[in-house]
């Protein structure tokens, strides 16, 4: 595939070819590039910015992978986006765009909150019941947008978004409503949840979470369905080619409801893990845009499990670190933003020149009789 | 009145290089001169085969051809739209060169697609002044281009009413627009692709009068089209294409339907395969009065009726859009039945889903290899078992099992002689001839008591086809039903043992394949009447 550009003002032309087929190395190094092309960025702007780089990013170092209590905040924040970022990423396979993380997440917990607060469930059963409930929320919600594209051909990312909305505000009212905690009726939160529905804390002295086994189980979980089930092969045929999908005898309505529902299911998990790992009870901003964020882990990820776990965790990283920066009294807090959106960017852009060969040829004369 | 002196000063300027041209010899330069144009497609499809003619200004040109033969790639390469392999184009003594559909606009070449480039919620007078060149009007509003649109559809007979919404429009009308946008942006060659396939005959005959004012007045026309009648009524000369080849230019004026037939189906048969004579069986595929209809609620497939026996090739010929592709979408289950019976081995299916289908034994390998019968970018293997992955040894205890369909996939690679460096390779990067023989590998591994066949050998080189066709006829002999649908004559005469002939969705003629007349044929498929 050989495409070529002319500007006309400049006496080059341009062409460029797809390269199919990345060698592994190229993969790894695409992001290590940006990585450290972002640093090098970053630092010319904190410079400034009047700061002193090197410290800056001393404090990066320090609260990212400085200590045992920083790295496990870094995991805290990688369990919720590889957790998502797997979901999104299997419902894109199935060329599905299924931008309702957020809202997916919010349903889940809040149906883990309602479950958690039911005084009268036995307690083994929990925290079973909670994660059980939450995957159930989501999936449902989720699956709403699969039926409207698939039964009525409604364009899924409208569709998303708007149920976003809706979650985001239900959220909000159960907290001030239904779910308010009665003893303080001033604060928009729940109760918290009995001890017995909590993830259980991995080592004392931090907030890790077994939270941890959830990702690392969605993850696994993921790969086998995908690569090793029916169902995996047929997620991917009615995302690369519908038609002939539905012509090798695949329900392709079908298929793409239950995708969709298994993508909504893992966002609303994170509702859970939020709720019993971290939060313990239902507040506002529960998931912090872990939805949106986990549409850039996804396909960073390049929609593989691996792919996702790794993108997830440069994710939590990249979130913890940033903040970090942030409790340097000299540099501008904005600043951090900054840093995150481009090393996002050249992330992504690096990813996408490496799958290019560009050629540059000097033009030559015109031909043409005019 | 300065704008006006310039633009006359700029015609002369260009009468002059015209005639320095005439001067230096080049006087048989024609108004448009397409020179050894050649196109290649992804998965091996020659589409255009060193393609040269040329246009005389104020001509009427109809480019004739049977559906696949190269008429809309070549437009669509004099618009821009694709950019030729080899070859080059002269447009009034210009060489086009990176030639694009803003350069083709620029240069006076309007095109009215197949299906119409206008957006629907847009008025009439949005939708031309859409794309204008520069220097646009600033206002959407504008009356200044309102009066123009108002000058042209006087000049030409072309009622059109800027301000109604296109979706309000009958296709008709939205045709005219069409029209008028290329006249507005002042095209000197208009190209007309298929321009008749969604009028009524009344619209028709309305559309010619325009076409011929236009070129009285000096436009040339590219009139495309596969309908003899109608190229015999509005042209001036007639140039047909097959298989991506000229085969030749006549006046109209001596043109007969019999001699236009002739030339694009073609008389020669380059493949010569032994059909021995076979019994034929039981009954495999009864259909009856079955019709069916295109998503805009278009009936489409009107009643149609046939048997399929074992041991027998029934060909379906006919020219594209008359039927045919409906027809197999409806016995696969693609789209549904609104009337009628489909019979398979005993058993009425005309209700089941496309798995309940192929499940009763129905194979089908579709006509649009690359969009319906593989998924490119899955692995040869692993479309292999595109209609059987589920099953055993496939999967087992609800796992798959990659060594059984790699270990299949190797079987029949050998077995149907698949050209690829290994089963792992993604089916977008084989040639099309090994993707259909991929498709017949798989629909055959399933083993089927039907096989329809649409366009098994459309756009592949000989050998493939010779492949395909012999395996077709090893299919037959194994004592299956295979329903064949084909635009290509030959291979509807080659192969079949019976033919029926659809056009506007009915069957016209059904006949045993012995000693057919070819011109009869022709004839009965672009819908002419016999005596």
């Amino acid at each position: 595939m050989l495409k070529k550009f002319e500007i006309s003002f400049l006496p080059i032309s341009v062409s460029v070819e797809k390269v199919t087929d990345l060698s592994p190395l190229k993969k790894i190094l695409s992001p290590l590039i940006a990585l450290i092309l972002g640093l090098l960025i970053g630092a010319i702007l904190i410079l400034l910015a009047g700061s002193n780089p090197l410290l800056g990013y001393q404090a990066l170092y320090e609260g990212t992978f400085g200590s045992l209590d920083s790295f496990t905040e870094v995991l805290i924040k990688a369990i919720p986006l590889v957790i998502v970022g797997m979901g999104i990423a299997i419902a894109f396979q199935a060329s599905f765009w299924n931008i309702g993380g957020e809202g997916q997440i919010l349903m889940g917990a809040i149906m883990a909150t309602w479950i958690g607060t039911m005084k009268f469930l036995p307690a083994p059963l929990m925290l079973p019941l909670i994660l059980l409930g939450s995957f159930v929320a989501g999936c449902l919600w989720g699956s709403i947008a699969g039926i409207f594209k698939s039964k009525f051909g409604l364009n899924e990312v409208i569709v998303t978004i708007m149920l976003n909305y809706v979650a985001i505000y239900l959220q909000i009212y159960m907290v001030r409503g239904p779910l308010i905690d009665k003893s303080m009726p001033f604060w928009p939160m729940s109760e918290y949840l009995p001890s017995y529905a909590f993830l259980p804390r991995l080592l004392s002295t931090t907030r890790l979470h077994a939270g941890l086994f959830l990702a690392i189980g969605v993850i696994i979980s993921a790969w086998i369905i995908l690569y090793h089930l029916p169902f995996g092969y047929k997620i991917q045929a009615i995302g690369l080619n519908p038609s002939a999908a539905q012509y090798g005898g695949i329900n392709v309505g079908w298929t793409l409801i239950l995708t969709v529902g298994l993508s909504g299911g893992l966002a609303g998990l994170v509702g859970a893990n939020e709720i019993c790992g971290v939060h313990h009870r239902l507040l506002d901003n529960i998931s912090a845009g872990y939805g949106y964020t986990a549409i850039v882990v996804a396909v960073l990820g390049h929609l593989k499990p691996l792919g996702v776990l790794i993108a997830g965790f440069f994710f939590g990283a990249l979130i913890v670190g940033a903040d970090s920066i942030k409790q340097m009294a000299t540099t501008p807090a904005a600043l951090v933003l900054v840093f995150q959106g481009m090393i996002l960017i050249l992330v992504l852009v690096i990813d996408v020149l490496f799958h290019y060969h560009i050629h540059v040829v000097r033009k030559k004369e015109k031909g043409e009789s005019t | 009145m300065g704008k006006q002196l310039d633009k006359m000063l700029e015609r002369i300027n260009k009468n002059e290089v015209m005639n320095t041209y005439r001067k230096h010899g080049t006087s048989s330069m024609a108004y448009l001169e397409i020179c050894e144009v050649t196109k290649h497609f992804p998965g091996g499809v020659v589409a255009l085969d060193h393609i040269s003619l040329s246009v005389e200004k104020g001509e009427i040109r109809a480019i004739l051809g049977e559906n696949g033969a190269g008429k809309t790639t070549l437009m669509n390469i004099l618009y821009g739209l694709y950019q030729p392999d080899k070859g080059k184009m002269i447009l009034d003594g210009k060489v086009l060169q990176g030639h694009t559909p803003q350069k083709a606009l620029n240069l006076g070449i309007g095109m009215v697609h197949q299906n119409f480039m206008l957006v629907e919620a847009f008025t009439v007078l949005e939708n031309i002044l859409v794309g204008l060149p520069p220097p646009q009007p600033l206002l959407l509003t504008s009356t200044r281009v309102e009066k123009r649109i108002r000058e042209l559809s006087r000049k030409y007979n072309l009622p059109v009413d800027c301000q109604a919404r296109i979706s309000d429009l009958s296709v008709g009308e939205q045709q005219r627009v069409e029209i008028v946008k290329a006249l507005y942006r002042d095209a000197q060659l208009i190209i007309l692709d298929e321009p008749t396939a969604v009028l009524t005959p009344q619209e028709v005959e309305v559309l010619f009068k325009v076409l011929k004012e236009m070129a009285a007045q000096g436009k040339t026309i590219l009139f495309i089209s596969h309908k003899l009648k109608e190229v015999c009524s509005i042209s001036d000369r007639i140039t047909v294409l097959r298989a991506g080849k000229v085969i030749g230019t006549i006046p109209t004026s001596e043109a007969t339907h019999h001699k236009l037939a002739d030339m694009m189906v073609g008389k020669e048969v380059i493949l010569k395969l032994e059909r021995p004579t076979c019994p034929s069986g039981k009954i495999v595929l009864k259909v009856s009065e079955l019709s069916a209809c295109k998503s805009r609620g278009v009936e489409v497939l009107k009643g149609v009726s046939f048997v399929v026996r074992e041991g027998e090739i029934l060909g379906v010929a006919g020219v594209s859009g008359n039927g045919q592709l409906e027809l197999a979408e409806v016995l696969t289950g693609l789209i549904p039945a609104t009337r009628g019976k489909i019979i398979l081995s005993g058993k009425d299916i005309t209700g089941s889903l496309p798995r309940g289908r192929i499940d009763a034994g129905l194979a089908y390998i579709p006509g649009d290899r690359l969009r319906w019968g593989c998924i490119p970018d899955f692995s040869v293997a692993n479309n292999l078992v595109l209609k059987s992955f589920w099953k055993d040894p496939f999967t087992i205890h609800g796992l798959l099992q990659p060594q059984k369909i790699v270990g299949s996939a190797q079987r029949l690679i050998r077995e149907f002689d698949i050209r690829t460096p290994s089963s792992k390779v993604e089916v977008k990067k084989l040639s099309g001839g090994n993707i259909q023989k991929m498709i017949l590998a798989r629909e055959m591994s399933l083993g089927p008591s039907i096989l329809l066949a649409a366009q098994p050998s459309r756009g592949l080189d000989i050998a493939a086809t010779e492949y395909i066709w012999q395996r077709l006829l090893q299919t037959r002999e194994e004592k299956k039903g295979v329903l064949l649908i084909s635009e290509d004559l030959e291979e509807i005469l080659t192969l079949s043992d019976r033919i029926i002939v659809m056009y506007e969705g009915r069957i016209r003629k059904e006949m045993p394949n012995e000693n057919v007349d070819i011109n009869k044929l022709g004839l009965l498929m672009a819908g002419a009447e016999i005596g």
